[in-house]
């Protein structure tokens, strides 16, 4: 009996960290699935905190209120073109930060990091104080969009950067070599291998874009974005649906993710010639490499 | 000829975007700090005693956003070593499992996530209950205290703590664990002189993630806390956008600024420079 006793003691005190780990990995998906319980609650009056019933009413309802879509609309339409156009000037930024030695390049890191140490409440109440001074934007879609743009470049360049140093020169030159041009180059052969990080880094500025509240709070004039009309219906009671798109989303994203880690295979598969590649691990392709 | 342009054509977009809106703005902000006048004729005119005054009579926030975001910060880095750990040397083909864990939070509105535990946190809730039986639950009460504002805190950047370690971590040669090993220490004393030192970027890096914007922020304060846990974020957000105070939620935004680039600046002296650099944190 203390035998059993002191192997399982024993058997606790070997694997502490992993049981500690798990724990903590457990702590990490409480709310995930208390949003998911709660999306199926039929609340008795306007506010879901406390359990009553189960229902499917709202999954069935998940796009029945007006105001809710429209700002889930506006959320989806920011975020998309805040992703295109920080993606594309911050993979430009990457390519030179990474491959050209030039004066200035401290200070561009410099400026490339600054904003992320910046707390968002800084960073949203500047733009507000700039917008009012200038007077010349009006508060609104667009000022988001300046804003949302302003906060992902730094996370694209980051994660975009963090590819394109393990990239292996010698592919281009041995493309150079066998004819192609510079352009073809970048097309049929740069492109390719760094397209997994520019995906990653994708689909983190999506990310940092569609949940920014702080922000977007100070920039947004009348327009609201999704974070926002949960934070002004927190105060009247939050629609359950609210959880279930916050669902919705969330398993499109999981969907996105396996999608980016698939595409991250393939592309290691393509460089696999080279026996010491460093195999990344796809699933935080964005969220890792940006911190 | 043609090299030495191309870099700024490629850094140019980018750099002018940073440049208009985020440096130049911040010269707005310090401008408008020092704005005299009443609302609606705000005028320039080196009005420092904005900052006076709202030092004066904010400084009980500030000193509270700085405790809640150090104490969420400690917590934050006692929970996530050891699940970075179990990620990096023990999780097998767990490891993406385990990851996708860490980075899931993300998926879910942060506004949401901090609700749901609004809704674990209520008086009525099962959790409650227990942390109330073991004394832990002062009144049977956790949502509206200082604490709950704390755990949400902890729980919202926990992440930005695990990645970090995770990827100094990983980064180890295993074999100089073997070696201090070999070499007859004893695990904690491995752990101690060989595996801590070399994630010590990862742990900088992680706790200034944490730290910078757990400071800043009021949603935590917001949802869980009651008024008298607000911190200074909230009161920057409701002189700029009730109040229209604008001057001094500028000089505010500002001193908050400060005082977390001195901080920062104090603990990379101690800790090393490379990870907030970015070089390293890549």
């Amino acid at each position: 009996m203390s035998g059993r006793g002191g192997g399982l003691w024993r058997w606790l005190r070997e694997h502490a960290v992993q049981i500690v780990g798990v724990l903590v990995v457990l702590y990490m998906l409480i709310p995930i699935v208390v949003i998911f319980a709660f999306s199926f609650n039929d609340p008795a009056g306007r506010y879901n905190f406390t359990w009553v019933g189960f229902t499917l009413d709202h999954w069935s309802n998940a796009f029945g209120i007006p105001e809710l879509n429209e700002a889930l609309l506006t959320s989806l339409k920011l975020a998309v073109l805040a992703t295109v156009i920080s993606t594309v000037i911050g993979t430009l930024m990457a390519m030179a930060l990474v491959r050209y030695e030039f004066f200035g390049r401290r200070a561009a890191n410099f400026l490339i990091v600054i904003p992320m140490a910046t707390p968002e409440v800084v960073m949203g109440s500047a733009l507000l104080s700039f917008f009012l001074i200038l007077g010349t934007f009006s508060l609104g879609f667009q000022t988001l969009l300046i804003a949302h743009v302003m906060f992902c470049i730094s996370f694209v360049v980051v994660v975009v950067r963090s590819r394109l140093i393990g990239f292996d020169r010698n592919l281009e030159e041995a493309a150079k070599d066998l004819g192609a041009s510079p352009f073809q180059t970048f097309r049929l052969v740069t492109l390719p291998l760094i397209m997994p990080g520019i995906f990653g880094a994708a689909m983190l500025a999506f990310a940092l874009s569609i949940d920014d509240f702080v922000i977007s709070n100070f920039n947004s004039g009348t327009t609201v974005t999704f974070p926002l009309y949960i934070f002004g219906a927190a105060q009247r009671g939050i629609p359950v649906e609210v959880n279930v798109i916050a669902m919705i989303l969330f398993f499109f994203t999981c969907a996105a993710m396996g999608f980016a880690t698939w595409q991250q295979r393939r592309a290691e598969k393509m460089t696999s010639v080279r026996p010491e590649q460093e195999v990344g691990v796809g699933v935080p392709a964005g969220a890792a490499a940006a911190t | 000829m043609r090299r030495r342009v191309v870099p700024y054509f490629l850094l140019g977009p980018g750099a002018a975007w940073l440049l208009l809106f985020f440096v130049v703005p911040l010269y707005y902000l310090a401008e408008l700090s020092l704005n005299g006048g009443v609302f609606g004729s705000y005028e320039f005119d080196w009005h420092w005693a904005n900052y006076s005054d709202a030092l004066s009579l904010y400084d009980t926030q500030f000193v509270r956003s700085f405790e809640y975001a150090g104490l969420a910060t400690l917590f934050a880095l006692l929970l996530a070593y050891p699940l970075a750990y179990t990620i990096a040397f023990k999780a097998g083909r767990w490891r993406n499992i385990f990851l996708f864990a860490v980075v899931a939070p993300f998926f879910t509105t942060y506004l949401i996530r901090t609700l749901a535990w609004e809704t674990i946190l209520s008086d009525q809730s099962p959790v409650v209950k227990v942390l109330d039986t073991l004394g832990l639950a002062p009144e049977g009460h956790v949502l509206a205290t200082g604490g709950a504002v704390i755990a949400g805190l902890t729980y919202n950047f926990l992440p930005f703590m695990v990645l970090p370690i995770y990827a100094s971590l990983e980064r180890i040669d295993v074999r100089l664990i073997e070696a201090g090993k070999d070499l007859y220490a004893s695990a904690s004393q491995t752990f101690f002189r060989v595996t801590l030192p070399l994630s010590a970027p990862g742990v900088v890096a992680g706790t200034l993630l944490t730290f910078i914007p757990a400071s800043g922020d009021y949603v935590n304060a917001q949802f869980l806390g009651s008024a008298s846990n607000q911190m200074i974020g909230n009161v920057i957000q409701s002189l700029y956008l009730k109040q229209s105070d604008y001057p001094a939620a500028a000089a505010l935004s500002f001193v908050l600024m400060a005082a977390i680039l001195i901080l920062v600046l104090i603990y990379i002296r101690f800790a090393g420079s490379e990870a907030l650099m970015g070089e390293e944190a890549v």
